[in-house]
């Protein structure tokens, strides 16, 4: 049923994005669909790859905006994809029950089998997670890297979605976010994480980090100039023979 | 939001099937209308093509058609699915109603329930129709309490025209529909202009600061889209149109879902036949095309919250 379920275990398995420290490198958005195009929604169309339309699935997408006016301005580089929202509209929509989100993990999914490729479900995303494969006829989108997160073919630290494994900068991070005590939620606590605009309430279980403050070089609490470093007591007599050689050359 | 065509046809079309059938319903439950085997045979016959139709152009934007029938599955949550109920069960009260008027020539007795039925079925499956969209918290344009009055008003009002025609093709001297027809234009031009006042006057909802999350820093705007050519998102929900081209556009609907019909089916009314019955006949042509017009445009001008992720400036 496209209800949402409501015995779940608490569990809420998603992901932290850290934009401090995103370099925008797609890495990421490249690896996912290089995992996920043999995954479990394989395959991952690409029309055109190399003409003048290019177009294709991809579940995750990095966008790089500019953020402030004039030299106080900055760029952030900003990865999108499915936040698995513990209230997705994109669930609730689907006429069929192909999309679903799970009691147990609370990812979210679509049966390919029985999804009509009405795209509805793209139309209630407001994060533009869901693409449809017009080749298959069906909505596709991010599955959380099901088939690594439980895949005991695996060693274990693989076991994480393509996108975190990859992440150069380590800007991704994965985890039960149901649970307080975990490091992406001990992560989100003490950065300040946050949803992605909350006011729509559809309560995303992914979360993002947001850049620190950034360092001008003015600050008040800190000198404008670096004074020069005064000779110490000790620097004199412990280059004694040498300090009376700079002296002597020196003139 | 891109235009889709199959959705546009369907819900202009299934509509005035939906209304015509509202208002058989009306005047048979009523019994201000005699009931004659081919008035009631051409209405039917004009209502069911208009519904079946717009239902399999619905269907033609499917990625898979044959798989139509999982759509009736999900109706505890989906009003896409409870609108697919609808039509489909509504097609038991609707042919029965058209049983008893076509072959018994009555309104009487169990056919007159199941002319209340109809009434019922055709005006609960407009507003699934249009609890679809109204439902919507991404598309500010479709969020909001007009949404479902315009698609029910705009229902009767075309399905009030087709009856006109009924009514002067079968010589029916019934004052009721006159007055219906000038009634349900009105509302609708009144209903569409207080939503198009609303859609030009209401704040926007989300801006790329909201949508990132980065608005402490200050403005933000889009530096690097993740890909050159536009993708599946951006061709389905980042459609835009110059404001320019739709007041121009929202000027012919006007004249064609209201001005125009409305003027020929009123002006008409008490005028010989060769004078009203095209008039009436011209009237159908206008208040189809004005209103797949304004459908168009309901969809054309409705912004979505993920352009904000590719450079819209609000939503």
């Amino acid at each position: 049923m496209t209800q949402i379920p409501q015995n779940t275990t608490g569990k809420k398995l998603g992901l932290v994005i850290d934009l401090d420290i995103c370099v925008g490198c797609h890495a990421c958005a490249v690896n996912c669909k290089e995992w996920n195009t043999s995954g479990h929604s394989a395959p991952l169309p690409d029309t055109d790859p190399f003409g003048e339309n290019a177009d294709g699935v991809w579940f995750n997408r990095v966008h790089t905006f500019e953020c402030g006016e004039g030299a106080d301005s900055r760029t952030v580089h900003f990865p999108r994809s499915c936040l698995h929202c513990e209230e997705p509209a994109c669930v609730e929509v689907c006429p069929t029950g192909a999309s679903y989100k799970r009691a147990e993990d609370g990812i979210v999914l679509v049966n390919e089998d029985i999804c009509i490729g009405c795209k509805l479900c793209s139309w209630a995303c407001p994060y533009g997670a869901r693409e449809y494969d017009g080749d298959a006829g069906v909505m596709k989108k991010c599955t959380l890297c099901i088939d690594r997160i439980y895949n005991e073919n695996l060693e274990e630290e693989e076991r994480v979605p393509a996108c975190v494994s990859t992440c150069p900068a380590n800007a991704r991070h994965f985890g039960d976010l149901g649970d307080p005590s975990s490091d992406v939620s001990r992560m989100v606590e003490d950065r300040g994480g946050y949803d992605l605009m909350p006011e729509l309430h559809y309560q995303p279980v992914n979360k993002y980090l947001p850049p620190r403050p950034k360092s001008t070089g003015y600050e008040e609490d800190r000198p404008r100039h670096l004074k020069p470093i005064e000779p110490t007591s000790e620097s004199e007599e412990a280059g004694g023979l040498f300090r009376w050689l700079d002296r002597v050359m020196s003139r | 939001m891109h235009p889709a065509y199959s959705v546009i046809i369907f819900t202009t079309f299934s509509g005035a099937g939906y209304g015509l059938l509202f208002l058989m319903g009306i005047f048979a439950a009523g019994q201000w209308i005699e009931p004659d085997r081919w008035f009631g045979f051409t209405g039917f016959f004009l209502a069911f093509t208009m519904v079946i139709s717009g239902l399999l152009s619905s269907t033609l934007h499917l990625g898979h058609p044959e798989r139509a029938w999982r759509a009736l599955s999900q109706w505890k949550s989906s009003w896409l699915s409870r609108e697919g109920v609808l039509a489909v069960a509504g097609f038991v009260p609707f042919g029965l109603f058209a049983f008893g008027w076509v072959i018994y020539e009555s309104h009487d007795g169990a056919w007159r329930l199941f002319a209340m039925l109809t009434i019922l079925f055709a005006a609960f499956t407009v507003y699934a129709t249009s609890m679809i969209y109204a439902t919507l918290r991404t598309i500010r344009a479709w969020f909001n309490r007009h949404t479902v009055r315009i698609y029910l008003a705009f229902a009767i009002w075309t399905g009030s025209v087709w009856f006109n025609l009924l009514a002067h093709l079968f010589d029916l001297h019934t004052p009721g529909i006159g007055m219906i027809v000038v009634i349900t234009g009105v509302l609708a031009l009144w209903l569409k202009r207080k939503y198009w006042i609303f859609l030009d006057t209401s704040p926007s909802w989300v801006s790329p600061e909201n949508a990132t999350g980065l608005g402490d820093l200050g403005p933000v705007r889009l530096l690097d889209a993740p890909n050159t050519q536009e993708n599946y998102v951006q061709q389905e929900m980042g459609f835009k149109i110059a404001r320019k081209h739709s007041i121009k556009l929202r000027r012919w609907a006007f004249f064609g879902y209201f001005l125009i019909p409305w003027l020929l089916a009123v002006g008409t009314v008490e005028t010989e036949p060769w004078l009203k019955i095209p008039a009436a006949i011209l009237a159908v042509g206008f208040v189809m095309a004005g209103t797949l017009l304004e459908r168009w445009l309901f969809f054309a001008e409705a912004k979505h919250t993920v352009s904000l992720y590719y450079g819209a400036p609000d939503s």
